[in-house]
């Protein structure tokens, strides 16, 4: 029987848990490739913010231009992952673009599983526990897919109550009748 | 040349003059177009010799102050100042982005404040990017809230932004003054945008940094420079003196021993007085001047409001914040100072709150800086850029209508 193909996406802030998890749950002859997909808005805006100051700025400063800062640190967290990992049969692999689209796109040949973090509201359980861009894969991923709660999972009395309007109102009895206590 | 035809001529020399300073092709200063064009409105006298020479002796004590405080911004970066406190922000939020972020917020309004807006993008953002890339956690954010803090966050002294400068004499306050009535709306601008920022990312602000384990050297000196330079800027403005002595006394304490070590240069200096941007805002004041002159004053007099009602304040801070997108920021404060100038602070204040958190709509400054990059560098319009403004879309008007009741209520507090 062929091994189990998983991608653990690694994203900043959340990758601990999902390798966590990934160490739990993956037979131990699985391939896994650790994914991360790169993102150049914050550099975008961060270097088109002095075109803001009308010519105000001095191009060429010194130090390391902003995108191979995001490179290394893109490198050192898929070493760090690996590391936490300690697996052997491991692949990196690096995408830029549109992440949700990247990452689906990553997901394309018999990918069996992927792992991936929650990122939306924490607080609670549901209903946006997931980001837009996390949303966007988990809805689209041609594979199983393993959500990971990155920090503590909240207790399931935090999700929150069905809304009042779906009870019918002044239409004969209720489905169910209010029970006084 | 008067008349029509001559506010014809005006504004296509402004349209010029801005669109070169936008774009700079292949790195030209924008002083290349904006002094020729000034010399075209006096060689077509649609401005006399003398009119253009009170426009630039009105701006020449703001230039000055202008050229200190970036001069001072870059020695503090040279004494190591913005390199301690990417360290700190990283040290204090133990790995949590919320915290990091609101440190974020604190350091950039305050580092905008003293040193000015250029200070917090040219310096501060490249830090805080590289801080967070590596804490390891996702650095949109805390990015973003750079760029509006260096918008938001110069409200509080004359000296936070050029705006500001160029509006100071006008307002008729004092440097103290000044920041003790702009210090609530400075104040409520800031926790303006946190609060729709904290709700904006929080898909961003997720999980834990590793924090590096560094000791970071206390740059004590020039903190010390810095933060007398700012008690400078009140007691000469007490003692009736510009305060731009301030800012160069202060540039001078930290040059002359940077200069020694050979922490910098003298060509750097240079570099950092900016001598091109200054013949820039020169030459624009005369084109604004001319612009002005020859109807567009009497016909936005003719919109803007009179007194200070918090209707009248709002007013002028919403179109404030419209022209700032339309022409940007720095004419738009030469624009619109004219019309208000002479009614008292309120207006001037009001007008300062319009052009300073208005830019937060586009992350270059102005919506019409975002069109012509997007137009004329072929660009289309990327995801990141809608949704940077989005997020301008919701803190914008919120921003300015907080900041502007605060204005309201300190005005009326503290005067």
């Amino acid at each position: 029987m062929a091994h189990m193909r998983a991608v653990i996406w690694i994203v900043e802030g959340t990758w601990q848990g999902c390798i966590d998890v990934a160490l739990g749950i993956l037979p131990g002859d699985a391939e896994v490739v650790l994914l991360h997909a790169g993102s150049a808005d914050a550099q975008q805006a961060a270097e088109a913010a002095s075109a803001g100051l009308l010519g105000r700025h001095r191009p060429g400063r010194g130090g390391p231009g902003l995108v191979q800062v995001s490179d290394e640190e893109a490198e050192g967290l898929l070493t760090a992952a690996e590391q936490r990992l300690g697996r052997g049969e491991l692949r990196r692999v690096r995408v830029g673009g549109r992440v949700e689209r990247a990452v689906v796109e990553a997901l394309a040949d018999g990918v069996d599983v992927l792992v991936c973090a929650r990122d939306g509201d924490r607080s609670r359980l549901g209903p946006h526990s997931l980001g837009p861009a996390t949303r966007f894969v988990v809805d689209h991923a041609p594979c199983t897919v393993v959500l990971v709660w990155p920090d503590e999972t909240p207790d399931v009395g935090s999700i929150p109550p069905p809304p009042h309007h779906e009870r019918p109102h002044h239409h004969g009895p209720p489905h169910s009748p209010p029970r006084h206590t | 040349m008067s008349g029509l035809p001559a506010e014809f001529v005006s504004l296509v020399l402004l349209a010029a003059t801005l669109g070169f300073a936008v774009l700079r092709p292949r790195g030209l200063p924008e002083a290349v177009v904006a002094v020729p064009a000034a010399a075209v409105v006096l060689a077509l006298g649609m401005l006399s010799f003398h009119e253009a020479r009170a426009e630039v002796r009105s701006l020449a004590p703001t230039v000055a102050f202008l050229a200190a405080v970036l001069v001072l911004a870059e020695l503090a970066d040279r004494h190591g100042l913005f390199h301690a406190l990417g360290g700190w922000i990283a040290a204090g939020s133990r790995g949590s982005p919320v915290r990091l972020l609101a440190l974020v917020f604190a350091i950039a309004g305050l580092v905008t404040a003293v040193l000015s807006l250029d200070a917090t993008v040219v310096l501060f953002t490249p830090v805080v990017f590289r801080t967070v890339a590596r804490l390891r956690l996702r650095s949109k954010p805390h990015v973003y809230a750079c760029t509006h803090m260096a918008n938001s966050g110069s409200l509080l002294l004359p000296v936070s932004n050029l705006t500001n400068l160029l509006a100071f004499k006008a307002s008729g306050l004092s440097f103290a003054r000044f920041g003790a009535i702009m210090a609530l709306p400075w104040i409520v601008a800031i926790a303006a945008e946190w609060v729709v920022m904290r709700r904006f990312f929080t898909s961003d602000l997720v999980g834990r940094g590793t924090v590096p384990r560094e000791r970071i050297e206390a740059p004590r000196f020039a903190l010390a420079v810095i933060a007398l330079t700012l008690v400078g800027f009140f007691v000469t403005s007490v003692a009736g003196i510009s305060p731009a002595y301030a800012a160069l006394g202060g540039a001078l304490v930290l040059g002359v021993p940077a200069l020694a070590r050979s922490r910098i240069s003298v060509r750097e200096v240079g570099a950092a007085l900016d001598v091109p941007f200054l013949a820039f805002v020169f030459g624009l004041g005369v084109i604004v001047a001319s612009v002005s002159a020859h109807g567009l004053e009497s016909a936005l007099a003719r919109i803007v409001p009179g007194g200070d009602s918090l209707l009248a304040l709002l007013a002028i801070a919403f179109l404030a914040a419209i022209v700032a997108n339309v022409v940007n920021n720095l004419p738009a404060v030469l624009l619109l100072l004219p019309i208000v100038v002479g009614t008292g602070p309120g207006p001037v204040l009001a007008l300062l709150i319009g052009v300073n958190v208005g830019p937060n709509l586009a992350y270059v400054g102005s919506l019409a800086t975002l069109l012509w990059r997007r137009i004329l560098q072929h660009h289309g319009v990327d995801p990141s850029t809608l949704e940077f403004l989005r997020l301008g879309a919701i803190t914008v008007p919120i921003t300015l209508t907080a900041a502007t009741l605060a204005l309201w209520i300190s005005l009326r507090v503290v005067a």
